[in-house]
């Protein structure tokens, strides 16, 4: 019904999607309300992902890449998979979010040396930018790196890091020289068991409840100085690159959200009756139904609008929070209303049985991460401003 | 414009200090366990707060309405599930207090004078397209002076735990709406069977609870008023319940306006307190105004329930109820925004607002239902 596809016509794409598709259907489902209930890191999952090919699509083909159209076939995967589990897509984007500044800015030598370490060996990636008193802002990040012969040390704590505790190998935020400046910090890739590693708390959270977010400290950590990604200095560029890849997929991630949700609210509408007749006939679920499809249409419109101009290898970033900021507003108010469209003639919509429940908790947390839609539209802005010079 | 006496002011700081003190503290515990909140009750019953609407007549405060609005708010400003316990508490009395005989009131209201901690509830059927009660499958038969029921309630707020319950059932099916009739019957009683309580996503403190009868005896004289006055009876009761769920509505959104507030000012982001952004303050303008347009059309709602004024009162509460909780549900959505990652994790207690603010647009009628009542009262349409 829901057809990304007709916007991106590659018979290759069908068939990987097609395989999502079942796989989300059959498996992902399956385990969404126990992950949410229970909170818990599914590794069944993970290995069915990395089965797929889905926590490699972002890498080199030799590593298991998908290639050309790549960030296409990322959203489609998120968006297939968020449809049934946002918590299990939201793996598959921080495991692309972590992977990034290693791919993109480690070197050869690196690359050959921790590639095939995540993409044969399974090793998940966390990315280590946030701190208590760095956010949105990230030029206030505290962890520091500093240069001691062949080596970094680096010092600092990191929150709400996705997978912070399920990952093998970690890409670091870290100041390296003094002040505020954009080329004052760098990324640097740390394995889990160096000494002076470790986990903190785990966060629990409203939704994406299946997702592990930790506290990461790093105390005197020794990183040889081949694990800085890029040169010195480059980390805030890194991380805006980053972004033009991650928004886009979050955006999926909503989008997925907020198909799930429709797909569940329209079985249910049809299902169940009162009176006799089914409440789908009802003029306030029809508007309902009718709002969501609107604004997921136009959700996908910029998703894959963001996702073709990065495989074009064209300038994203305005769309890329567009896509971020519409499509993350989008499955708020789809899937609050959906509560109340089963809610309207059945009064069970707010009860936990019911997987609208869940989504609608999962969906606040895509108006907030990868930049809060408050960011996206200075973003926005910004990008018209300079467009328009 | 709404200038409160001096008796107001002092059970409203009494409140203040009584839900600072006592009910913030378990807030997060009490949703996190999905246990009812005894120690609510118990704080509540001590303090003339369970019952303050309960007539003098019967041993209460009977505050005003427009009173009973303003406690509310204090209330769920900071615990929603401790404001339920007190808005069921009222369910279950006014069906009483609005229907029934000075026998009958006599018996019920008298048990929940002074420090009581006699708990009430009311086996409402949710209201469907407003001009019938779905779904209504109770019939009861006089039987030897007793009336058999026979019958079901999903989601009764309270039900497994109140001690005396308020229920509607058919006494005379064919004549539809004017052949339900309204009783009270007694917790245990012989034919009252309990299913499961449900699991919720918002407040969690409070029990929604599926009731069957089965072969329930209920002694005649636990008929509310007369056979067949148990519709308006439930139709008034219910439009005092939007009241209350407006103020709930408006409680709860302040509260999380506060709480975000509170985390602009001490957050710093690119060298400044976030209060100090413009994408923040707009946020917070349009809560504060928010919040200030539905106080004023709950306050309005309660000043007709005060002067009597039903039929007035009944739309002002219908349209109180839904801006206030979609009030509240923005507000509360906005107040996680605000706060970003920490708004979203259980330790600060935002995302919980958020859950408990959808329920205020979901119970006694949803949303959109009650905007059918206010075009249909506006309109004179069915």
């Amino acid at each position: 019904m829901f057809d990304q596809v007709s916007l991106i016509p590659t018979e290759k794409l069908k068939i990987f999607r097609d395989k999502i598709k079942r796989a989300g259907r059959e498996k992902i489902a399956l385990q969404a309300s126990s992950v949410d209930e229970e909170e818990f890191f599914n590794r069944e999952v993970e290995s069915l992902l990395w089965d797929l090919g889905l926590l490699t699509i972002t890498f080199p083909p030799k590593y298991g890449g998908y290639g050309k159209g790549r960030m296409v076939a990322f959203c489609i995967a998120v968006e297939e998979i968020a449809k049934y589990c946002a918590s299990s897509a939201l793996l598959l984007i921080i495991q692309a979010v972590g992977s990034f500044p290693i791919i993109h800015f480690g070197s050869d030598q690196l690359k050959k040396e921790y590639l095939p370490q995540m993409s044969e060996g399974r090793k998940l990636v966390a990315y280590l930018v946030t701190e208590p008193t760095a956010g949105s802002d990230i030029a206030g990040i505290q962890t520091s790196a500093v240069k001691d012969g062949k080596d970094y040390i680096l010092n600092g704590s990191k929150c709400f890091a996705t997978s912070g505790g399920v990952a093998g190998i970690y890409s670091v935020l870290a100041k390296t020289s003094e002040g505020r400046g954009k080329g004052s910090s760098s990324f640097f890739l740390v394995e889990r068991n160096s000494p002076g590693l470790s986990i903190g708390r785990t966060e629990r959270k409203l939704g994406q409840r299946g997702s592990n977010t930790t506290e990461v400290f790093l105390e005197n950590v020794k990183v040889p100085a081949e694990n800085l990604l890029g040169r010195g200095g480059d980390g805030f560029i890194i991380a805006m690159k980053d972004f033009d890849m991650s928004r886009p997929a979050i955006a999926a991630q909503a989008l997925g959200i907020a198909e799930g949700t429709l797909e569940a609210v329209l079985q249910f509408a049809k299902e169940k009756q009162t009176s006799g007749k089914p409440i789908a006939e009802h003029p306030i679920v029809q508007t309902i139904l009718a709002d969501s499809a609107i604004l997921i249409e136009a959700s996908r419109g910029l998703v894959y609008r963001a996702a073709i101009l990065s495989d074009e290898g064209k300038n994203n970033t305005k769309f890329a929070s567009m896509a971020k900021c519409f499509a993350g507003d989008a499955a708020m108010k789809i899937t609050t209303d959906a509560i109340d469209a089963i809610q309207v003639l059945s009064g069970y919509g707010f009860l936990k049985d019911f997987q609208v429940e869940r989504m609608f908790r999962d969906a606040k947390l895509t108006q907030i991460f990868e930049g809060t839609n408050q960011i996206q539209r200075l973003v926005i802005a910004r990008q018209l401003l300079r467009d328009s010079m | 414009m709404f200038h409160l006496d001096e008796e107001q002011r002092l059970i409203l700081q009494s409140v203040r200090e009584i839900v600072q003190r006592e009910i913030k503290p378990q807030a997060a515990t009490v949703d996190e366990t999905g246990e009812f909140p005894w120690n609510a009750v118990r704080v509540f019953a001590k303090n003339d707060i369970l019952n303050s609407l309960l007539p003098r007549k019967y041993g209460g405060v009977e505050v005003s309405y427009f009173t009973f609005c303003m406690i509310l708010e204090e209330i769920a400003k900071v615990c929603a599930s401790s404001a339920l316990v007190v808005i069921t508490q009222a369910e279950g009395t006014l069906p009483i207090v609005y229907g029934g005989d000075e026998h009958l009131k006599e018996r019920y209201l008298r048990r929940l004078a002074g420090d009581s901690q006699v708990l009430a509830a009311l086996g409402t059927p949710e209201p469907t397209d407003g001009s019938e009660i779905l779904p209504l499958k109770t019939e009861a038969v006089l039987r030897g002076g007793k009336y058999i029921v026979n019958g079901e309630k999903c989601l009764m707020k309270n039900g497994s735990i109140a001690d005396f319950l308020v229920l509607y059932a058919y006494t005379d099916p064919s004549k539809g709406n004017d052949g339900i009739s309204a009783f009270v019957t007694e917790k245990g009683s012989a034919g009252l069977v309990y299913g499961r309580d449900e699991n919720r996503m918002g407040m969690r403190g409070c029990p929604r609870s599926e009731i069957f009868m089965e072969g329930l005896e209920i002694p005649r004289e636990n008929l509310i008023g007369k056979e067949g006055e148990g519709f308006s009876n439930v139709m008034k009761t219910m439009s005092a319940s939007r009241l209350f769920t407006a103020a709930q509505g408006v409680g709860l959104a302040q509260g999380a306006m506060e709480e975000g507030i509170a985390y602009a000012r001490k957050r710093v982001q690119f060298g400044k307190p976030i209060s100090h952004m413009a994408p923040i303050q707009f946020m917070i303008a349009e809560m504060a105004a928010g919040i200030e347009s539905a106080r004023l059309l709950t306050y309005q709602a309660a000043f007709l329930f005060d002067r009597e004024e039903w039929k007035k009162a009944s739309t002002h509460a219908a349209m109180a109820k839904f801006t206030a909780s979609d009030t509240a549900m923005k507000v509360t959505t906005d107040a996680v925004q605000i706060m970003g990652g920490y708004g979203y994790i259980r330790e600060y207690p935002v995302e919980r607002m958020m859950r408990d603010a959808k329920l205020t647009q979901v119970h006694t009628g949803t949303n959109q239902i009650v905007r059918l009542f206010v075009a249909r009262d506006l309109t004179g349409s069915s």
